[in-house]
C-alpha cells in the first residue's frame, strides 16, 4: 500500500529525468481510454445478460401454464376439473384461472383492444405457481388426461432452457471480451513501453553511469505509464458510463432490448475499471522495462 | 607485463589477466593493474588501442571475456546489476563526450548522481552549489548542456562525477576538446582531487598533459599497445 502511495505521490526530481515523450504518452492515454470505453460496454452487456438469465431461471421457473382446449360447453367442467386437481397435487403452491379481462390484454398486441374474447374459441389459461420443490410434471400430465382431457401442461422448459442458456452463453462472451480488452490494454501499453524505453536508451545509459539502479529508472517509466493509463480510462470509462445512462428506456416488454445498463448498487462498477486499467498498466509496464533493461548491455 | 603492485593492500579497482574482445577477435589481453587508494595513474597509448575500453572494464559497463576484474574487492562477472550500481555509486566517470541529459539543465545534470541515489536533500544543496562555483560553472548552472562550450561541458562532467564523493575518478580524454589551458585547468582540478584521497586514472593521448600532471603529483603512466598494458618509457 505505501508503495502504491509513493508512487501516487511521486518525486518529481525523478519524473524529470526521463524527458516527456509525446507519442508513447498520447498512445498511451488514447488506448486507455478506448479501451476502459470498450470495457464498460462489456460490463454492461455482461451485467444485463446476468440479470436476465437470473430473471428467466428464478421467475419463469416457478411459474407454468396449463392451457384448456374444450368445447364451450365443457370448459367450465374442465377448468374445475384441473383447479381440483392442481389443489391436490404435491410441489403447487397456488393456481388460478386467467379472467377474460388477462386474456383480453395478452391478446391486445396481437389482434387490438376489441378483441370479443367471450365470442371465440379460445383456450382458457390457468397459471400454476411451483413451491421451491416443484412438482411431477410427468404425473400431473398424466393425472390431467384423465380429468380434463382438453388439458395441455406447458412447464415452459422447451423455450425457458434455451434463452437462459443464450443469457448465460451472453454473459459470459461479456466476461471473454472484458478479459480481452484488458489483455488487449496491457498488449498495447507494454510496446508503448517499451518503445518508450527504446526511444530513452541514452537517458538509460546515462541514468546508469551514474549509479542508477534498475528499479529507479522503471519506477520513472512505470509511474508516468500508470498514471496515463489512470487518466486515459477515467476519460474513457466515464464517457462510456454517460454514454450507458442515456440509452433510450422503455417499457417491461422492450427491455430484453433496452435493459443494457446498469442497475442499483452496479452503476459502481464502471469505476472500477479506471484502477483495474492503471493496475494493468503499472504491472504491464514494470513488465516492460525491467525485462528491456535486462536486455540492455 | 604485469602492474599489479603487491604487498600495499587490496586496491579500489584490480585487474588480474583481464582480456577483453569484440566478437573473436582480442582487443585487449593479459592486463593487471592494481589502483591504489590515493595513486594517480595515466594510461596512454595511440587511438584504437583500446583505452576506452580499458576503462570501461574498471567500471563494469563490459564485462572481461578472460581473466577477473574486481571493484570494490567484488568479481565484476558475478556481481548483479544492484551490485554494479552500487559499485558506480563509488566511481566517477568523466567520458570524453561527457554524456548529459540534455533536456535538464547543468545543475541538474551534476545533481544527477544524489538525485537517482535519493540524496538530493536540502544539505546537499550547499554543497552543488559550491561544487558548481569550484568547478567555475556558476553563471551557466541553468544553461543547457547543449548550450555550453567543450571546456564547460568537461568541467560539468567532472563535478557530476565528484559529487557523490567517490573513491576512484576515471576520465577519458577529458581534454580531448579544450585548449590548453583549460586542459591545465581540468588537471589542476583532478590533482586537488587526488590530494584529497581519490584515486586517478585517466586516459589520455595528450602526453604534454601528463608531463605537467607528473610536475605535481607522482603519477604512474601506462601504455597500452599491441593489446597488452606496459610501463611507459622513460620519456614519461
Amino acid at each position: 500500500m505505501s508503495r502504491v502511495l509513493d508512487m501516487l505521490r511521486g518525486d518529481t526530481q525523478a519524473d524529470r529525468v526521463v524527458p516527456p515523450t509525446g507519442y508513447s504518452a498520447r498512445l498511451t492515454v488514447f488506448t486507455a481510454a478506448a479501451m476502459a470505453f470498450l470495457a464498460v460496454f462489456a460490463l454492461a452487456l455482461s451485467l444485463a445478460a446476468g440479470r436476465l438469465a437470473d430473471r428467466w431461471s428464478d421467475a419463469l421457473a416457478r411459474s407454468s401454464t396449463i392451457r384448456i382446449s374444450a368445447p364451450v360447453a365443457e370448459l367450465e367442467a374442465q377448468t374445475w376439473a384441473v383447479l381440483t386437481v392442481l389443489e391436490q397435487t404435491p410441489g403447487v403452491d397456488s393456481a388460478r384461472a386467467l379472467s377474460d379481462e388477462e386474456q383480453r390484454a395478452l391478446l391486445t398486441p396481437w389482434f387490438g383492444p376489441d378483441l370479443p374474447v367471450e365470442s371465440l374459441p379460445i383456450p382458457r389459461l390457468i397459471e400454476v405457481i411451483e413451491t421451491s420443490e416443484g412438482y411431477d410434471a410427468e404425473g400431473l400430465r398424466q393425472r390431467l388426461s384423465a380429468e380434463a382431457p382438453g388439458a395441455v401442461l406447458d412447464d415452459h422448459t422447451r423455450w425457458r432452457r434455451p434463452l437462459v442458456e443464450a443469457a448465460t452463453r451472453l454473459r459470459l462472451l461479456g466476461w471473454v471480451s472484458l478479459a480481452l480488452i484488458l489483455s488487449a490494454t496491457a498488449a498495447m501499453i507494454i510496446l508503448a513501453a517499451q518503445s518508450a524505453l527504446a526511444a530513452n536508451e541514452q537517458v538509460i545509459r546515462v541514468l546508469r553511469l551514474v549509479g542508477a539502479l534498475d528499479r529507479y529508472i522503471a519506477r520513472a517509466f512505470v509511474r508516468r505509464f500508470t498514471l496515463r493509463a489512470l487518466m486515459g480510462a477515467t476519460v474513457g470509462a466515464v464517457v462510456a458510463t454517460v454514454a450507458v445512462a442515456l440509452l433510450p428506456r422503455a417499457a417491461d416488454e422492450g427491455a430484453f432490448l433496452t435493459g443494457l445498463g446498469f442497475a442499483g448498487w452496479s452503476w459502481l462498477w464502471p469505476l472500477v475499471v479506471p484502477v483495474l486499467a492503471a493496475i494493468i498498466a503499472y504491472l504491464a509496464t514494470r513488465f516492460a522495462a525491467l525485462r528491456t533493461l535486462k536486455g540492455l548491455q | 607485463m604485469t602492474m599489479a603492485r603487491k604487498g600495499k593492500g587490496a586496491g579500489v579497482i584490480e585487474l588480474r589477466n583481464a582480456a577483453y574482445g569484440y566478437g573473436q577477435q582480442p582487443l585487449l589481453a593479459d592486463m593487471s593493474l592494481q589502483l591504489a587508494p590515493g595513486s594517480f595513474h595515466f594510461l596512454t597509448g595511440p587511438s584504437g588501442a583500446g583505452k576506452t575500453t580499458f576503462l570501461k572494464l574498471c567500471y563494469a559497463e563490459l564485462l572481461p571475456t578472460g581473466g577477473n576484474v574486481t571493484l570494490f574487492g567484488k568479481d565484476a562477472t558475478t556481481m548483479t546489476r544492484d551490485d554494479i550500481a552500487a559499485a558506480r555509486q563509488k566511481i566517477g566517470v568523466v567520458h570524453q563526450d561527457c554524456q548529459f541529459l540534455d533536456h535538464l539543465p547543468v545543475t541538474e545534470n551534476i545533481a544527477l548522481p544524489l538525485t537517482v541515489t535519493g540524496r538530493d536533500g536540502t544539505d546537499q544543496q550547499a554543497n552543488l552549489s559550491e561544487l558548481i562555483g569550484w568547478v567555475g560553472l556558476s553563471s551557466r548552472a541553468n544553461a543547457k548542456p547543449p548550450e555550453l562550450s567543450g571546456g564547460e561541458r568537461q568541467r560539468a562532467a567532472l563535478a557530476r562525477a565528484i559529487i557523490m564523493d567517490p573513491a576512484v575518478i576515471l576520465a577519458d580524454e577529458p581534454t580531448g576538446n579544450v585548449d590548453w589551458d583549460m586542459s591545465l585547468r581540468l588537471l589542476t582540478l583532478l590533482v586537488e582531487l587526488n590530494r584529497l584521497g581519490k584515486t586517478i586514472l585517466i586516459a589520455t593521448h595528450d602526453l604534454g598533459l601528463i608531463r605537467a600532471a607528473k610536475q605535481q603529483v607522482p603519477a604512474r603512466v601506462l601504455r597500452i599497445g599491441g593489446g597488452r598494458l606496459q610501463a611507459a618509457g622513460a620519456d614519461l
